[in-house]
C-alpha cells in the first residue's frame, strides 16, 4: 500500500478520535434530555479559551489547566441546561433547537468581546513518530489516546454506576422511570454535566491542535452534527463508529484533493446517508 | 393589504427628499435582510426549519457576480438565472427529504449541511471566487451604469423595495391559496394530510422554490449593493442562524414579522457599532443570543404575532401551530 495513503488513513482514524468525544456528548445529551444543544461546539471552544488563558496568561502548569478546563464547560453545560433548555422542556424541538442556537450567538459575541478576534495558540508540540514508512504527529496520536480514554470511562460510568445506569434507563423509557423512583430533573442535570465535561475534554485535545478564536467551532461544530445524525440521534455507539468513518473520510479526502474538497465529499457522504438510511448508518 | 400599497408609494417617495446616505443605506440592508427573512419564513411558519438557507444567498449573489465577471452577462439577466438555479438546487435537496420524510431534527441538520458545503465550495473555488478573501463585481464607466445595475443609492432603494414587495406579494397570494391550508395541515401531521389527498412532497417543494428563490434574490441585490461578496457573510450557518433569527424575533407567522425582526437585528448592530464603536464588538452577538433564548422561552411567535394574535383574540384564529415537532 502506498505508504501516503496508509498515513492519510491512520491520521482519519486519529482525527476520527477526537471528532468522536463531542460526537460522545451530543448523544448523550439528546438521548437522555431530548434536545439538540447547537452550540455545542461553542462550549468546546469556550474550554479552548479556558485552557489557553490559565496556560499562557496565568501561568498554570498544562495538566492543571487541562484538569479545571472539565470542571468550568461542565458547569457551563449544567447553566445551559437550568436557565435555557429546562424552560423549553415542554417546548417543540425546534424551539429548543434554536434557544440553544441563541446561545451559540451569546459564546461567540461573549468571546469575542473578552479574547477579541485574534487567533491565539498554545504553542505546545511534541515530535512526530516514525513508525514503520509512516510519520505519526506526537499531539495528535496523544489526542487519541485520551480520547479513547475517556469514551472508555464515560463507558464504565454509564455501565456500572447507578447513576449510569438510571441515564441508560431514563433514555430507553422516560415515562416509566420516574415511576421508578429516579427523578428526571437530576439526571438530566447530571447528563448535562456530563456532556459539558465532554466538550470541556474535547476542547483540552483540540487546544493544542487548532489556534483558538471565537468562531472556532463553526469550524468543527457542523461535522460533530453530521457525525451523531449518521451514527443515529442518541446512539452512542454508533455515534463512536460514524466519528471514525468521517474521520477517514476527511483524511483520505484531503490525500486526493485538497482539505475543502475532503469536507465536501464528507457532508455530501453524509447527506446521501441521511436519504439512505435516515435513522442513522447503524439503526436497527 | 388596504394600508400596504399606499405604504409602498410613500416608501418609494423617500429618497426624493434627499435624506442622508446614511438613512438610505440603513433602509436597503433592513430591505433586503427582510426579503432573506420572509424567503425563510415562509418554509420556517410550516416546519420546514431550514439552517441552510445562507447557501441560497450564496448561490444567488456568486452566480450574479461570476456570471458578470467571467461572462460579462448583466445582472439583470444573471439575478433571474442565479435566482431560477437556486430555486433549481433548493428542488434538488428539498425532493428526496420530503419523498424520504428527513422531517425535524434531521432536515434542520441535512440544510446545515448543504448550506457548509456551498460556502466550502466558494472557498475552495478560490481561482474564480477569491475564496474567503472575496471578490468584487468589475466596474463600469458611469455611462453603462444602468446595464450593469450599478446604480447609486437611491437606485438600490427602489429595487430593494421592489423584491421586499414581490416578497410580501408572495406571501399574500399563498395565504388565499388552497397551498396555504394544505401545507399548514402538513405540519399538523403529514400521515394525515396525505390521507385526505393534499400532495405532501408538491406542496412542500412548490414552497421551497418561493422560498429559495426569495433568499437567491436578497443576496444577489445583497452583493450588488455592496458590490463586495464574501463566504461567511453569504453562506453558511453563521448567516443562515441570522436570517432564521431576524424571522423568529420579528414573528414567522406574520407577513411582517420578518420586516420587524430585519429591523430589530440590523438597528441592534448599527445601534451597538454607532454607540460604542470597535470597542464593542461581539456586542451585537451577545445580545442577538440572549435575546433569541428569551424569545424562545417568552415569545414564540415573535413581536408581531403577539400584537396579532391581541388584536385578533375575539374572532377564532386560523390554528397554526406554535411551531412543527
Amino acid at each position: 500500500m502506498d505508504p501516503f495513503l496508509l498515513e492519510a488513513i491512520v491520521n482519519g482514524i486519529l482525527l476520527g478520535g477526537v471528532f468522536a468525544l463531542p460526537a460522545l456528548g451530543l448523544n448523550l445529551v439528546f438521548g437522555v434530555v431530548d434536545v439538540v444543544w447547537l452550540c455545542y461546539a461553542e462550549l468546546v471552544m469556550v474550554g479552548m479559551y479556558a485552557v489557553w488563558f490559565l496556560y499562557t496568561q496565568l501561568g498554570w502548569p498544562l495538566p492543571l489547566a487541562f484538569g479545571a478546563c472539565l470542571p468550568v464547560v461542565a458547569l457551563l453545560g449544567v447553566l445551559l441546561h437550568l436557565l435555557v433548555v429546562r424552560p423549553l422542556l415542554a417546548a417543540p424541538p425546534i424551539n429548543q433547537v434554536l434557544a440553544t442556537g441563541g446561545v451559540l450567538f451569546l459564546l461567540q459575541g461573549a468571546m469575542t468581546l473578552i479574547f477579541r478576534t485574534d487567533f491565539r495558540s498554545l504553542g505546545v508540540d511534541m515530535p512526530p513518530m516514525e513508525v514503520g514508512e509512516i510519520f505519526v504527529s506526537g499531539t495528535k496520536l496523544a489526542a487519541f489516546c485520551a480520547a479513547l480514554l475517556g469514551a472508555a470511562v464515560l463507558w464504565a460510568f454509564l455501565k456500572f454506576t447507578y447513576v449510569g445506569t438510571a441515564i441508560r434507563a431514563i433514555a430507553r423509557d422516560r415515562e416509566v422511570m420516574p415511576l421508578m423512583g429516579v427523578d428526571p430533573q437530576r439526571i438530566y442535570l447530571i447528563a448535562s454535566a456530563v456532556g459539558g465535561a465532554l466538550a470541556g475534554l474535547a476542547a483540552c485535545l483540540l487546544v493544542v491542535q487548532l489556534d483558538v478564536h471565537p468562531f472556532v467551532g463553526l469550524s468543527f461544530g457542523p461535522i460533530t452534527f453530521m457525525i451523531c445524525v449518521m451514527g443515529g440521534l442518541g446512539n452512542m455507539l454508533g455515534g463512536f463508529l460514524a466519528a471514525f468513518l468521517m474521520g477517514i473520510i476527511v483524511s483520505v479526502g484531503g490525500f486526493w484533493g485538497t482539505t475543502e474538497f475532503s469536507y465536501v465529499v464528507a457532508f455530501g457522504f453524509f447527506i446521501v446517508t441521511i436519504f439512505a438510511r435516515p435513522r442513522g448508518l447503524f439503526a436497527r | 393589504m388596504r394600508y400596504v400599497i399606499p405604504l409602498l408609494l410613500a416608501l418609494a417617495c423617500i429618497p426624493l427628499l434627499s435624506p442622508p446616505d446614511y438613512f438610505i443605506h440603513l433602509g436597503v440592508t433592513v430591505l433586503l435582510t427582510a426579503v432573506a427573512g420572509t424567503g425563510w419564513a415562509m418554509m420556517g411558519r410550516y416546519g420546514l426549519v431550514s439552517f441552510g438557507h445562507g447557501a441560497f444567498l450564496g448561490i444567488g449573489a456568486y452566480t450574479m457576480a461570476l456570471l458578470w465577471n467571467m461572462a460579462g452577462l448583466s445582472p439583470w439577466i444573471g439575478i433571474p438565472v442565479a435566482v431560477g438555479l437556486a430555486a433549481l438546487v433548493g428542488v434538488m435537496l428539498g425532493y428526496p427529504c420530503f419523498r424520504l420524510k428527513v422531517v425535524g431534527h434531521y432536515f434542520a441538520l441535512v440544510t446545515l449541511a448543504a448550506g457548509e458545503i456551498v460556502r466550502i465550495l466558494i472557498t475552495a473555488l478560490r481561482e474564480h471566487t477569491g475564496g474567503s478573501l472575496g471578490m468584487t463585481p468589475d466596474r463600469v464607466p458611469a455611462d453603462q451604469a444602468f446595464l450593469a445595475m450599478q446604480f447609486d443609492k437611491a437606485g438600490f432603494w427602489w429595487l430593494a423595495l421592489l423584491a421586499w414587495a414581490g416578497g410580501l406579494l408572495a406571501w399574500w397570494l399563498l395565504d388565499r391559496s388552497m397551498a396555504s391550508k394544505a401545507l399548514a395541515a402538513i405540519s399538523e401531521d403529514e400521515e394525515a394530510a396525505a390521507s385526505i389527498g393534499i400532495r405532501v412532497t408538491r406542496e412542500k417543494l412548490r414552497v421551497t422554490v418561493i422560498s429559495t428563490a426569495l433568499a437567491a434574490l436578497a443576496g444577489a441585490l445583497t452583493a450588488q449593493y455592496r458590490m463586495y461578496l464574501n463566504p461567511e457573510s453569504l453562506a453558511g450557518l453563521g448567516i443562515s442562524l441570522q436570517i432564521v433569527f431576524g424571522a423568529i424575533a420579528g414573528g414567522m407567522y406574520a407577513p411582517l414579522g420578518p420586516t420587524v425582526g430585519a429591523i430589530i437585528t440590523i438597528g441592534l448592530e448599527e445601534g451597538l457599532r454607532i454607540a460604542f464603536g470597535t470597542e464593542f464588538t461581539g456586542g451585537a452577538p451577545l445580545i442577538y443570543g440572549i435575546l433569541l433564548v428569551l424569545f424562545m422561552i417568552y415569545l414564540p411567535r415573535g413581536i408581531v404575532g403577539i400584537v396579532e394574535r391581541k388584536r385578533r383574540s375575539a374572532a377564532a384564529p386560523l390554528g397554526l401551530p406554535v411551531a412543527a415537532k
